[in-house]
């Protein structure tokens, strides 16, 4: 099995749907000639064409409709937003036209959204966001949010595969940061089932996207402390979100940290916390406890962003504080 | 790339020319005749309290919907407004269906799902408009898109209106049908009046039309009234965007005949605007059109009105017979599954 980045598994994921589906093609700003701004699709246009790997004028609002229009006559769109924050003016789009219409018209829309996301390096207001609970709270949308190399690829196949709208967020900041073991076959990877990305029975962490890995840091500092062994639950998918894995757990351990990197007030740890709260209640040892990035836009330099995303001591701390509840 | 206004149609032969044979003439006036009588039966069902919601009508823009309607392909595809009855009426969907979706019921094209116009058939190239208008403009573009791609020779029809045309959707979704010379027809129906917003509020230029050239490619203003220019008129631009030339921007000029929707009696509309556009009447026009140049004879007309007055008396009969959705089925269908994607519309 090669060993690959984050972003080349995104990248290859890709190719080979295309290459397994004619009917799969990508469209938006800079993605053809110049291989996106990420290069997700580098090289694309000289192996599938100019009518396949489609350059868009900046219209993110054609980018979303016309991606679409195109899945209702049949094809598999991905679309690409150069950066998550920009889908903000696709909204109409996603929201009004693409999620509603199976619910009236009984007409899939099978299409994909790439989202590159998440902060990490000065990327400021409009470069660093999560908008992933704002698209949480469409009936009609689904959600995913990768961790690992494996799920970029797993998962980006699933949502070509869906017929529904799926929002693929994919985090900037493990872009080229986290590599591993990827199959070179495809393969899918189901939507709504969480993974264990470190075992423990002390408590869980339930997160998703780059906080997996912020969570993982912390929780070796617990055990390596405390031998308090703490379960990473990753979501890998939030809506559809593994409730079932999440209560079994709660249940197991009765103390949990839900934990996102996206801004606290109406986040979609609220969701979790609240069905937790509804559904196992008295599982609990401790109060459901979150940690998430303040209410305030992303700030851009170094030292208030690290404020901003939440830190590996971040998550040690909020640990401790359930060790002792 | 001036602006080109579209010159009336003229006589029997002219219309030939066109490619239209007298049945042809006396299937566009039924459908016309159609389209006005389901939304005149609607406005009573509404007022008696049969149909909940809101109620709009396009009375007034049945010429220029029914024209467009009629040039369409079997394979085109397109995304008629609130103003379009005539183009559901023309491309096939049964009367009955439409009284059902008005009513909120299971057997109309959204199940109860949504209300009023907000309705299409899809097997017959028709998708369903949403309230943010033009949102559907850039879909039509990347219906066009999907042709262009697997170089299919069918064309989408985008449907907008004077008021919506303000809004960046239209900018983006024509800016980007001019960049690819995608085979798109955008067809403005614009009936002077965006709720109470008259046209000199929504736009600085003569004509929507105009805007055409600054996305490099024709524009045309047809009367709207006038069904077989605007028949003609859509048809070559269709044509022309089927065989690789491009988008068309048409603009039918009209004027609505009532409110926004029912609740509205548009005082703010100058009385003798009405009074105006009534005299040139898309349904009487064409009625006179056809006695005087096509020898419409009174047993033929009759026998028009009569077909037309059934078939409105058992579209209602039926859509009362079909039921109340069931609340129990509320939460299915928000999401697709695979098994949904096998319809002819996405193969």
């Amino acid at each position: 099995m090669p060993e690959l980045t984050y972003i080349q598994a995104i990248s290859d994921g890709l190719r080979q749907e295309m290459r397994r589906d004619e009917r799969v093609f990508v469209l938006g700003e800079d993605v053809g000639v110049y291989g996106g701004a990420f290069k997700v699709t580098q090289g694309f246009q000289e192996e599938f064409g100019p009518w396949r790997v489609i350059d868009t004028p900046l219209s993110e609002t054609a980018i979303v409709g016309g991606a679409t229009g195109a899945a209702l006559m049949g094809l598999r769109p991905v679309a690409e937003m150069q950066f998550a924050d920009f889908i903000s003016c696709a909204w109409d789009q996603l929201v009004t036209v693409a999620a509603k219409q199976f619910f009236r018209g009984q007409t899939p829309v099978p299409i994909v959204v790439r989202l590159p996301s998440g902060g990490g390096f000065s990327g400021g207001p409009f470069h660093s966001q999560n908008p992933e609970s704002s698209f949480a709270h469409i009936p009609g949308l689904k959600i995913v949010a990768p961790a690992t190399p494996e799920d970029a690829k797993g998962l980006l196949a699933s949502a070509i595969e869906d017929p529904n709208p799926v929002l693929y967020f994919e985090h900037k900041h493990l872009y080229r940061r986290i590599k591993a073991d990827v199959p070179e076959e495809r393969y899918t990877t189901p939507f709504g089932q969480a993974r264990v990305h470190r075992e423990g029975d002390d408590a869980v962490v339930v997160t998703w996207g780059a906080m997996v890995h912020t969570a993982a840091e912390a929780a070796e500092q617990l055990a390596d402390e405390e031998g308090f062994e703490v379960e990473i639950l990753d979501l890998r998918t939030i809506i559809p979100w593994d409730r079932e894995r999440v209560l079994e757990s709660v249940r197991r351990t009765s103390k949990v940290l839900v934990f996102h990197e996206d801004t606290r007030t109406g986040g979609f740890g609220a969701e979790i916390a609240a069905t937790i709260a509804e559904e196992a209640f008295e599982d609990l040892d401790a109060p459901v406890m979150r940690l998430a990035a303040p209410d305030t836009p992303v700030p851009f330099s170094p030292a208030l962003e690290k404020a901003f995303i939440p830190q590996v001591e971040d998550v040690a701390g909020a640990l401790r504080k359930l060790a002792a509840y | 790339m001036a602006v080109r206004e579209a010159e009336p149609v003229g006589s029997l032969q002219e219309v030939k020319e066109v490619g239209l044979d007298r049945d042809d003439l006396l299937a566009i006036y039924r459908h016309m005749l159609v389209t006005r009588g389901i939304e005149e039966r609607g406005h009573i069902l509404y007022k008696q309290g049969r149909i909940p919601g809101s109620f709009y009508t396009g009375r007034g823009n049945e010429a220029a919907a029914v024209g467009v309607g009629t040039a369409m392909g079997p394979d085109d595809v397109g995304t008629p407004l609130h103003r379009d009855m005539g183009v559901h009426i023309t491309r096939g969907v049964e009367p009955w269906r439409i009284f059902a979706q008005y009513m909120g019921r299971e057997g109309g094209p959204t199940r109860g799902r949504d209300g009023n116009v907000h309705m299409a058939i899809p097997q017959l190239g028709l998708h369903p408009m949403v309230s943010h208008l033009p949102a559907m403009l850039p879909v039509a573009v990347g219906m066009a898109l999907a042709f262009k791609i697997r170089g299919e020779r069918r064309v989408a029809l985008a449907w907008f209106g004077e008021g919506a045309a303000a809004r960046g959707d239209a900018h983006e979704g024509m800016n980007m049908a001019g960049v690819r010379q995608l085979p798109v027809v955008f067809v403005c129906d614009n009936n002077q009046w965006a709720y109470s917003t008259p046209t000199y509020l929504s736009y600085p230029v003569e004509n929507i039309a105009d805007r055409a050239a600054s996305y490099g490619f024709d524009g045309v203003v047809v009367d709207g009234t006038d069904v077989l220019a605007v028949y003609r008129e859509a048809k070559r631009a269709i044509e022309k965007a089927r065989e690789g030339g491009g988008p068309t921007l048409l603009e039918c000029l009209t004027l609505r005949m009532e409110g926004h929707a029912v609740h509205d009696d548009a005082f703010y509309v100058p009385k003798e605007m009405f009074e105006q556009w009534a005299a040139q009447d898309p349904l009487e026009r064409y009625r006179t059109w056809l006695r005087e140049q096509a020898e419409m004879t009174d047993a033929e007309e009759d026998a028009i009105n009569a077909s037309v007055k059934r078939i409105l008396n058992e579209a209602l009969e039926r859509a009362e017979e079909s039921p109340l959705p069931d609340p129990k089925g509320l939460e299915q269908g928000v999401y697709a599954s695979v098994e949904d994607l096998d319809t002819p519309h996405h193969k």
